[in-house]
């Protein structure tokens, strides 16, 4: 009985979570084109997210292509399937792999690096202080930060992308003898708009999901310091979850609107 | 303390009930500030003093009860009402409050910038808020390079750059080490001269209220127990009310 109690505590508490993260979103939507906008702002949550972020997702997007084309080599060798490298590594990685590795390392990255900043200002009364002082706190960090989020994703993910084909392509070089041209045009050839379009548009919703959750948690931390480690973990799990549900559906629209 | 107090309340505070739960917080607290006086609120901790303030500045809803503004009911005002009321107000925050993400001078500009056309010179006020705190050389540090006394000063200079005709207090001395806790009294004392802003002090700290008050509340049990000066209470009989001067 207790245990069925605390399940249905549990459940109960999420579907609350959700409600109030609905919420949280509809108030975005809804001040996120009222003047006054905040440029400035919104062009420093940019730079800190897209510029600050280049070196992971290259380096993670390097290994990525790496790791995928040594790991698929000797199966397509055994078939005498060589020659369909570079198609097959391009896209698998603009499709989904690229997408979702990087939108996770960014979910740790970003996601987490807003929910621990503004729960620390929650916490420290910063926020109550913006407040006060007559600005709009939730358009001043909120706002900015989730639209900030759903504009550098897509460009991270193409940045990403391209950086794993590379080092595809540097496999490819010092293994297959293949020369950097001949992989690209490959590569290229193998890839239409419908595969590049309904990833970048999953991006968006992908940057979207990270800003979101990562300001809902740290907007909302209570409990002090302890709350601002909770927050920053919690963003980066939910958005995590939140992701693959992501990436369910637009895969699952893709195939009827793209014939995968 | 050499400044004149006019009788008419600049704010007013009218039966505030605030509850969490089954915790009556609030259970009718009352109290007036007016003009040029300074008026300390004491209570022990989780009195309600906190709960209190930010129901003042609109940072909480009361359940019932009126907070009345220089003549403006703040839980009737709209948001773009509300804002234009905060100008009006200074507020100290207990932790200084500072934005670590930004610089001083980034810090005193803040409050500015929802005003523009108001505030045009924007660095001319922000020199004459830091050198009225005596912190002009600090203009270009983060918070992170600050001691706590300095960060209280900058906290100090951001809640007067607007000339709020309210400062409110929010336990200025709590945490400070005694020669540094005086010096924010003195300047405290200094801005209230030479701006003439009522100023509204919390705190359970009995020296703080000694040097600063004109005029005490203590708030005990969600309500005005008691009002006075602080020699009126600090000789009172009542046993509740002796338990703050002991």
């Amino acid at each position: 009985m207790k245990k069925s109690l605390h399940i249905s505590d549990k459940i109960k508490s999420f579907l609350i979570e959700i409600g109030e993260l609905s919420f949280f979103a509809n108030r975005f939507f809804k001040e996120a084109f009222v003047k006054p906008f905040e440029f400035k702002e919104l062009l420093r949550q940019c730079y800190y997210m897209g510029n600050r972020s280049l070196l992971l997702v290259g380096v993670t997007g390097f290994i990525l292509g790496l790791v995928f084309t040594l790991q698929s080599r000797p199966t397509l060798i055994e078939f005498g399937a060589e020659s369909w490298m570079p198609s097959m590594v391009s896209i698998s990685i603009i499709r989904e792999i690229g997408p979702v590795v990087i939108a996770l390392i960014c979910a740790g990255r970003i996601g987490s690096g807003i929910g621990a900043e503004l729960g620390s200002m929650r916490v420290t009364e910063q926020i109550d202080a913006m407040e006060v002082s007559g600005t709009n706190p939730f358009k001043y960090l909120v706002v900015t930060r989730i639209m900030a989020a759903t504009l550098m994703l897509p460009l991270l993910i193409i940045f990403g992308d391209t950086i794993a084909l590379f080092g595809s392509a540097v496999v490819e070089y010092l293994k297959g003898e293949v020369s950097f041209q001949l992989y690209f045009n490959k590569v290229f050839n193998a890839l239409e708009f419908s595969d590049l379009i309904p990833a970048i548009i999953k991006s968006v919703f992908f940057g979207f999901a990270i800003g979101l959750v990562g300001c809902f948690k740290g907007y909302n931390c209570k409990k002090g310091t302890v709350g601002v480690g909770e927050a920053s973990n919690s963003a980066v799990v939910y958005t995590s979850m939140l992701l693959f549900i992501i990436d369910f559906i637009a895969v699952f629209i893709s195939d009827i609107f793209f014939e995968i | 303390m050499g400044n004149l107090i006019d009788i008419r309340p600049v704010l007013k505070i009218n039966n505030l009930k605030k509850s969490f739960g089954d915790n009556h917080v609030l259970k009718g607290f009352t109290m007036a500030l007016n003009k040029g006086e300074n008026l300390v609120i004491m209570g022990k901790s989780g009195s309600g003093k906190s709960v209190m303030i930010k129901c003042l500045v609109g940072l909480m809803l009361p359940d019932s009860g009126e907070i009345e503004i220089m003549g403006n009911d703040i839980t009737k005002l709209k948001q773009q009402k509300l804002d234009n009321l905060r100008t009006e107000l200074g507020f100290l925050f207990q932790g200084s409050a500072l934005y670590d993400s930004m610089t001083v001078r980034e810090n005193l500009e803040f409050p500015l910038r929802t005003h523009k056309e108001k505030y045009a010179d924007s660095e001319k006020l922000v020199l004459e808020a830091l050198e009225n705190v005596g912190l002009a050389d600090a203009i270009d540090l983060m918070p992170a390079e600050l001691s706590g006394g300095m960060k209280r000063r900058i906290a100090l200079a951001r809640a007067i750059i607007l000339h709020p005709k309210i400062i409110i207090y929010d336990e200025p001395t709590t945490g400070l080490d005694p020669i540094t806790a005086k010096e924010i009294l003195q300047l405290m004392r200094e801005i209230q001269q030479k701006q003439g802003a009522s100023s509204l002090i919390i705190t359970h700290d009995i020296d703080c209220s000694r040097v600063i008050s004109n005029r005490m509340i203590l708030l005990i049990d969600g309500i005005n127990y008691a009002e006075g000066t602080f020699k009126e209470l600090s000789s009172s009989k009542d046993k509740k009310i002796q338990a703050f001067f002991k």
